[in-house]
């Protein structure tokens, strides 16, 4: 596969662990704030191989593991309205609201589909008309503007029976907030490389600049990964904060202006209640009121119940890069893949479900 | 969020494109990338190109980690 | 809190950690005898002056048809490689039918004829069905159930409990052919590719195996539902041992590679249909991969691991980085993700 198998070299991989290693003087941690990230470095078993002074703590980059129960009830309350077809990517279905998940809803007899992409969604709608197909929207600013743009799409087509319940959230705040509230010392951040790809490097300048910590943006194959933390470590070594473009095949400076201006058009910015982090002001969007039509939550009111977070359960601690998986009491007993307590455990790119499947052996 | 695999563009119609990575084959929209063109590698995420890949970004990466190589060996060397 | 399911879910029926518990916690706890404990791919019975192997399956697939295959060849296919690889000669099957009213007759006379030529193809015959039909919306269009029965020849005991440290672990070829063939022809998914599911008779491939190997044969198994990672922790569960296993040895295609990269699921959990893996004695295994790679469906065999005294009932996978990462047994069926 071009431009990826390149990428996994592992002898490419082992020069830039030597030189991690030889660079690396003093103990440092990094976020790798990307759920993916967290993913690859564990599939790929980057963590071992890293020098002891690197450090890696996953943060709130997985936009499942962020999602508020009462957003994930409110998704579920949806997939049982009479009719409404639930169409929803993968990755949401077995995450845990306060009463099962969408998954359980689905065997109850909620029509919930998985769908790849939201286009697949907006099919649905097309081939049902006589059926709402409400969308849930759920991702940082990768996913945003193919949600905007289907949504758009449906505008042109005339397809009335498509609607978004937008759970979306934005990447930048959330850094914000884990760096305002000092919980975890940081010495550099690892940047999400395709949220960047939308939202632009240049989005980041604001670590260095108030922050004084530096960020370089990853990609995904070990190679990225491993060059962006030798830029971290470079950093860190001389003493500099700075944004490090190490994904510079998808990422540009300014982004994707298309993407953004897309996703412009068709959101607004919100308030948006964290997983782990509670509200966060201006950190989710929401549908803009020309598209109130289009927005399920309006469409369908529906009565949710305050969600209480499960009992013992650590996940907004282990997102806000405080605990590691194995520091949680639940990690492999009550909680695990098959009996979840927690949407870290549930989600492929939840920190604890990488760290069951993927833990060194 | 975050996964996304870049393949190559083979056939254009509109705003919908062909695109092919290792043998296997989807439609994909270029709504986010009207720019790109047959033969030109998009990152595909979620059935969008959200970026069209800059291949020399990407030899000049290839090309670092080249120099990284030939850099460490000769450190290793001079170490002996 | 976290609790057990109370209802039936889809992921019971995937293969994985769920299926597994429901197995344990309702059919063992009531069907209990050691035969059947043993959870082996057929139960082997001792009668006077002969051993038999039985095994039972049913196949509820969606579509019908895919890219080599059908339900029909699935099923036959599944039931005699159940048999072979517990190192039986496939000879009889049944077949029983559930069908929903409203399904065209020609669609059944297309997958009975599939069944028919794969069953001439293995050299086993149907002698017993039954048919049902049942109210239009209560099966996908048809489902089967087949049973089958195979001699075992005297002294051959295929089982997981034959495992030691130092077996070589071999696959016949290619793995997540089918299950990757079969997913993107899902309604949602939309992929095109060349990739056709895998499904085959396995008798013939494992016959030679057997006679090139004899008793340095411990134990096969056909990875299906929950892919080879199953299988292997099946196995380093079944006779706690250790397995490990080398991931740049391990035979994907391309395609499936791909397929995979796209939807993010992991090759190693997709399910197969045409292909074995097989744990030999060290000293045997170099005559049994040439064994394998000499029939037509184990040209690509590759040795891929083997069971160690290290990390007992744990299987654990050496990446090309040199890491190495403990491979799980899943909770349910992988689901193409985006993140």
């Amino acid at each position: 596969m071009k431009y990826v198998d390149e990428f996994r070299d592992p002898a490419a991989a082992q020069r830039l662990l030597d030189r991690i290693a030889r660079r690396s003087t003093r103990p440092v941690q990094f976020m790798e704030f990307c759920g993916g990230h967290t993913h690859a470095i564990l599939r790929f078993g980057l963590r071992q191989m890293l020098p002891p002074t690197v450090r890696l703590r996953s943060g709130p980059g997985c936009p499942v593991c962020v999602t508020s129960a009462a957003d994930l009830d409110r998704a579920i309350a949806l997939a049982h309205v009479p009719g409404v077809i639930l169409a929803t990517f993968g990755d949401m279905v077995r995450v845990p609201g306060s009463h099962g998940s969408l998954q359980e809803a689905k065997a109850q007899g909620a029509d919930v589909r998985i769908v790849y992409s939201p286009l697949d969604a907006l099919d649905l709608a097309r081939r049902h008309p006589e059926r709402p197909v409400v969308f849930l929207g759920v991702g940082f600013e990768t996913t945003a503007p193919a949600v905007a743009a289907t949504l758009l799409q449906a505008e042109a087509e005339g397809v009335p029976n498509f609607y978004v319940l937008s759970v979306h959230k934005l990447t930048p705040p959330a850094m914000r907030a884990i760096l305002d509230a000092g919980e975890v010392h940081l010495d550099g951040i690892l940047g999400p490389g395709h949220v960047t790809t939308v939202i632009g490097a240049r989005a980041w300048r604001f670590l260095p600049e108030e922050y004084g910590v530096g960020c370089a943006v990853a990609g995904f194959e070990p190679l990225d990964l491993l060059q962006a933390i030798a830029a971290l470590v470079e950093m860190a070594e001389d003493g500099r904060a700075e944004v490090a473009n190490a994904y510079g095949r998808s990422v540009r400076e300014e982004g994707n202006p298309t993407a953004q201006e897309v996703m412009g058009r068709v959101f607004t910015v919100a308030a948006a209640d964290w997983r782990g982090f509670g509200a966060i002001p201006a950190s989710g969007l929401a549908l803009r009121p020309a598209f109130a039509h289009r927005d399920a939550a309006q469409a369908f009111p529906v009565e949710v119940a305050p969600a209480p977070e499960p009992k013992g359960c650590r996940c907004g601690e282990v997102l806000r890069g405080v605990l590691e998986p194995p520091e949680c009491p639940l990690f492999r007993r009550a909680c695990t893949p098959q009996t979840p307590v927690g949407p870290c455990m549930v989600s492929a790119e939840g920190a604890c479900a990488a760290y069951y499947q993927y833990g060194q052996g | 969020m975050c996964l996304a695999i870049p393949a190559q563009i083979k056939a254009i119609e509109g705003l919908m494109a062909e695109v092919e990575m290792g043998g296997v084959r989807r439609t994909v929209s270029l709504a986010l990338t009207p720019e790109a063109q047959v033969g030109d590698y998009v990152i595909v995420h979620t059935g969008f190109a959200i970026s069209v890949l800059n291949e020399e970004e990407a030899q000049e990466s290839l090309r670092l980690f080249a120099e990284i190589a030939a850099l460490e060996d000769a450190g290793e060397e001079g170490e002996r | 809190m976290a609790e057990r399911p109370r209802t039936v879910l889809l992921a019971h029926g995937s293969g994985g950690q769920l299926s597994h518990e429901l197995v344990q916690e309702v059919f063992l706890r009531h069907f209990r005898n050691p035969v059947l404990a043993s959870l082996d791919d057929a139960a082997t019975l001792t009668l006077p002056g002969t051993r038999l192997a039985f095994t039972t399956d049913s196949y509820v697939i969606s579509p019908l048809f895919f890219p080599g295959g059908d339900i029909g060849k699935l099923a036959v296919c599944g039931t005699v490689n159940d048999l072979a690889v517990s190192g039986a000669r496939p000879l009889y099957l049944s077949a029983g039918f559930i069908l929903e009213e409203g399904l065209p007759l020609e669609t059944l006379e297309r997958v009975v004829a599939s069944m028919a030529e794969t069953a001439r193809a293995a050299g086993v015959e149907v002698v017993a069905g039954d048919t049902k039909v049942v109210d239009h919306g209560s099966a996908d269009g048809l489902f089967i159930n087949t049973a089958g029965i195979g001699l075992v020849p005297e002294g051959l005991c295929l089982t997981p409990q034959n495992l030691r440290p130092g077996d070589v672990l071999l696959v016949s070829g290619t793995i997540g052919d089918h299950g990757m063939a079969v997913m993107m022809q899902r309604e949602g998914l939309a992929f095109q590719s060349a990739l056709v599911s895998d499904c085959a008779p396995l008798n013939g491939l494992i016959q030679g195996v057997l006679s090139a190997c004899g008793s340095a044969v411990r134990c096969m198994r056909d990875p299906t539902r929950g892919g080879l990672a199953t299988t292997l922790n099946e196995w380093a569960q079944a006779a706690g041992v250790g397995i490990e296993a080398e991931e740049a040895a391990i035979p994907v295609r391309e395609e499936v590679r791909a397929a995979c990269e796209f939807l993010g699921l992991d090759p190693l959990y997709v399910a197969n249909e045409g292909k074995v893996l097989v744990a030999v004695a060290p000293e045997a295994a170099e005559r049994a991969l040439a064994a394998l790679r000499a029939h037509p469906l184990g040209r690509e065999a590759a040795r891929i691991g083997r069971v160690t005294e290290e990390h007992p009932r744990r299987v654990v996978l050496r990446t090309p980085f040199g890491a190495r990462r403990v491979v799980e047994m899943l909770a349910g069926a992988q689901l193409p993700r985006i993140c």
